[in-house]
């Protein structure tokens, strides 16, 4: 591990000036302290932001309000959380292990790098991680990567289980730096990789994640996330799906889609949303989404099996979603 | 054997100190003094070390040394073999000329005062190489397949080909016959606790708080490694926090530990990385199974072929012996089974977890599910319809023999008979499910063992402890005390 300096600021104010002289910020460290140990990540100045008060876990009528620095296992099991987006809670306890839930936070949670074997390996070439030096994956072992939203530059997936259903739901989150606030979707924190894969996100610098809002809606009460991996615990996705539907009179009202796993960012599947309203639910609707989905995958070398996966693992997430009373 | 334990909830008796965290391992003995070796690993899977840039290395803080095959004390490494190492072939010799031979291999140990600085500068340790093609696949067609050396060692069945009767043309006129290959990737034992050994030699006495199930061997081995007499080689290892089988052999970190401890004159702990434990310590290799079953219309087994390869390295021949249940474990007059191994340019094999046996059921087992749905017979009435009534391989009586009676008991606890065997019958909300059977046999090697133990201590001082069910028997923890301590592989309740 390379040596680095730690401040713990007591306030948002201090927090924030130490983001904007190139400070990392760190809550539960369960990605970064791995990163630094390995010497991928080499920060010279480590932001301690646990001591702000960021962790509150709130309903403004059928909106939740998530402080960022809550943590994954307080969310999953907040009652707030569980009555009115019980999609959020299935989806934390289907990520990581109970020990790193327990430490993890929300804002940690969206920020987390990619799980691309080669950017972990000093030794192989990665854009991310050496801009310009080559993507190792593309001609190597690809069968985790995207088929969606990729470049000649990087192919890694996004690993959050957590961002695939924010994004769905259309949640919103409010960032703060020295310049002041910024409120946007969720969905725009991300950005594919492009010809520039080691800038991540569209935060600007210093700029720190003070809490995300779900907004609620029919659709809240019949969500449902299916991850689908190669074991049934501690493991990133292959293929991931959060679905939620708002059926009335026998008849898709509403409905919400996105997958993880598959693309270099959350990957929400509006032509699919858009070819279910109006019908009924079951697999025949089902299944016209799916093939919509897939529409424009391209497969690496060794993950087209994603591609059939993705479409079986919409039309059982949409039945299960279906399902719920 | 007595089963008296089975079904009893009985304390273990190291188990409040493991629990509470009061067991020491062997990385916890920190000596005074003491310093931290870093192990940096080829990158390359095949080839030359070409360069190694010591000097930034020895210019960053706190580093005291930077060991590799250009400073290395030249090491003796005079002939040993126990029974877990391979008996043909010879072991790695660590840092002892420029060869690599699969990726990961120590190529340097970086030792300095403080882990982190000894990370620190391990990491920074620029090493060159010229890279050269190499082989790592079994079903590489530049891979040759080689017999595996027949040892003899007891409990072991080992034979490169072996045939009862006349299987071939047995199993063209069979009336059923199923025909499968079964392809298992390569498994790493990764257990929670890390190998890690702390060296310190007082003069040429050597002591090493070392993760090991095998404690007497570690210590002839590394007494052979350096040349000096085995009595002055002391081994102790209170715990092992998970093995497997990956610490029954002694492997180079040990030796690396012991090396740099010396050359230091000081105290030198080696504590491998979970990466680093992919590479040097064992693995159970990659394998690729036959199997053929005939069969008479009403499910008597006609002939079984079983065959197959397994990987090995370059420089040791590791055998895993999949192929024995299949000569006993079913009653079948015509049996062929036929073994290779497949050198490839990998770190040697070691045992894991029922080395071989485990391998082989799965393949039998599987290959024995599809003779039922192809005759349409109920997997267990199968299996009840090739019951042997003697070992037909070994041609002696079985010393036990419960497969019977353990599918009878089984079945009536699991309400077997609600079973519907066609598939996709079975539901459990909007999951399919299937229930299924497996037998598995395994060879119960005895051996003698002596060891002596003073009596009223239960835990401190180390000098043999009986760990009870699950974790061996007696098991001897350090060689300073008199004793002959078998392996502590397998388990068996005594």
């Amino acid at each position: 591990m390379m040596p680095f300096r730690l401040e713990k600021p007591t306030n948002e104010r201090d927090a924030l000036r130490a983001g904007a002289r190139a400070g990392r910020y760190i809550a539960g460290g369960t990605t970064l302290v791995d990163l630094m140990r390995e010497e991928v990540e080499q920060p010279p100045l480590l932001v301690d932001i646990n001591a702000l008060q960021m962790n509150t876990i709130r309903a403004e009528g059928d909106d939740l309000v998530i402080g960022a620095l809550a943590r994954m296992a307080q969310v999953a099991a907040h009652p707030d959380v569980l009555r009115l987006q019980p999609l959020l809670a299935e989806t934390l306890i289907e990520g990581a292990s109970p020990q790193l839930r327990n430490m993890a936070s929300i804002g940690g949670n969206l920020m987390q790098r990619v799980r691309c074997p080669y950017f972990r390996m000093l030794d192989a070439a990665c854009n991310k991680r050496a801009p310009g030096a080559g993507c190792a994956a593309i001609g190597g072992f690809n069968g985790g990567h995207a088929i969606f939203g990729a470049s000649d530059h990087c192919v890694a997936t996004h690993p959050s289980d957590l961002a695939v259903s924010l994004v769905a739901l259309d949640a919103t989150m409010r960032v703060r730096g020295i310049g002041g606030e910024r409120v946007f979707p969720v969905e725009a924190l991300f950005r594919e990789p492009g010809t520039t894969p080691h800038i991540e996100h569209t935060l600007r610098p210093g700029e720190l994640i003070v809490e995300v809002r779900v907004p609620g809606g029919r659709h809240a009460r019949q969500a449902r996330y299916l991850k689908v991996r190669d074991r049934s615990s501690y493991e990133f996705a292959l293929v991931s799906v959060a679905a939620a539907l708002d059926i009335e009179n026998g008849v898709i009202r509403g409905v919400r889609l996105a997958a993880g796993g598959v693309g270099t960012r959350p990957w929400r599947l509006r032509p699919s949303e858009v070819a279910l309203i109006d019908h009924p639910p079951g697999r025949a609707s089902y299944g016209r989404a799916a093939a919509l989905a897939v529409e424009g995958a391209r497969p690496l070398t060794d993950n087209a099996f994603k591609v059939k996966l993705l479409s079986a693992t919409i039309v059982r997430a949409l039945e299960l979603a279906g399902d719920v009373a | 054997m007595t089963t008296a334990v089975i079904g009893q909830p009985i304390a273990r008796v190291d188990g409040p100190l493991k629990v509470t965290g009061g067991a020491q391992y062997a990385a916890e003995f920190n000596q005074p003094n003491q310093t931290y070796g870093v192990i940096v690993g080829s990158t390359v899977g095949l080839g030359r070390i070409t360069g190694i840039d010591v000097a930034p290395v020895l210019r960053l803080p706190g580093v005291l040394a930077v060991f590799s095959h250009l400073n290395a004390p030249k090491l003796v490494y005079a002939p040993h073999k126990s029974v877990i190492d391979p008996a043909d072939g010879e072991r790695l010799h660590v840092l002892q000329d420029d060869r690599v031979r699969f990726f990961g291999q120590p190529v340097a140990l970086v030792v300095a005062d403080t882990l982190d600085r000894a990370e620190r500068a391990a990491a920074a340790l620029r090493v060159t190489y010229a890279a050269e093609p190499l082989v790592a696949d079994i079903h590489d067609p530049k891979a040759p397949q080689v017999i595996a050396l027949v040892t003899a060692q007891p409990g072991f069945r080992l034979a490169a080909d072996r045939v009862r009767g006349t299987p071939d043309t047995v199993l063209a006129a069979s009336p059923a016959r199923v025909d499968a290959i079964f392809e298992i990737a390569r498994e790493n034992h990764n257990p929670m606790e890390p190998h890690a050994t702390i060296a310190v030699w007082f003069g040429e006495r050597l002591t090493l708080w070392s993760k090991s199930q095998y404690v007497s061997n570690e210590k002839a081995e590394v007494a052979a490694i350096f040349a000096i007499p085995p009595d002055n080689v002391r081994v102790i290892c209170p715990f092992v926090g998970g093995g497997f089988g990956t610490s029954l052999r002694t492997w180079p970190h040990v030796t690396l530990a012991a090396l740099a401890a010396r050359a230091l004159s000081r105290p030198v702990k080696v504590v491998l990385t979970r990466r680093q434990m992919f590479h040097t310590t064992g693995h159970r290799p990659r394998t690729s199974q036959h199997i053929a079953l005939g069969a008479t219309a009403d499910g008597k087994l006609t002939a079984i072929f079983h065959e197959g390869f397994a990987e090995t390295s370059r420089y040791e021949t590791y055998i895993e012996s999949f192929t024995g249940q299949s000569e006993f474990l079913y009653a079948c007059p015509h049996v062929r089974t036929r073994y290779r191994v497949v050198p490839t340019d990998t770190a040697t094999p070691t045992s894991m977890r029922a080395p071989g046996e485990a391998t082989g059921m799965h393949a039998l087992e599987c290959a024995m599910d599809e003779l039922a749905v192809a005759l349409d017979i109920d997997p267990i009435e199968l299996r009840r319809r090739n019951e042997p009534d003697h070992d037909e391989s070994a041609q002696k009586p079985f010393s036990s023999r419960s497969l019977l009676r353990c599918l009878e008991a089984g079945a009536a606890r699991f309400g077997w008979e609600r079973r519907d065997r066609r598939p996709g019958s079975m539901r459990d909300g909007r999951l399919l499910i299937g229930w299924g059977v497996a037998a598995s046999t395994r060879s119960a090697a005895q051996a003698p063992c002596d060891a002596r133990a003073p009596a009223g201590r239960r835990h401190g001082g180390g000098r043999g402890r009986r760990l009870g069910h699950g974790s061996g028997n007696l098991h001897l923890d350090d060689t300073g005390c008199r004793g002959h301590a078998r392996p502590a592989g397998g388990s068996r309740a005594v």
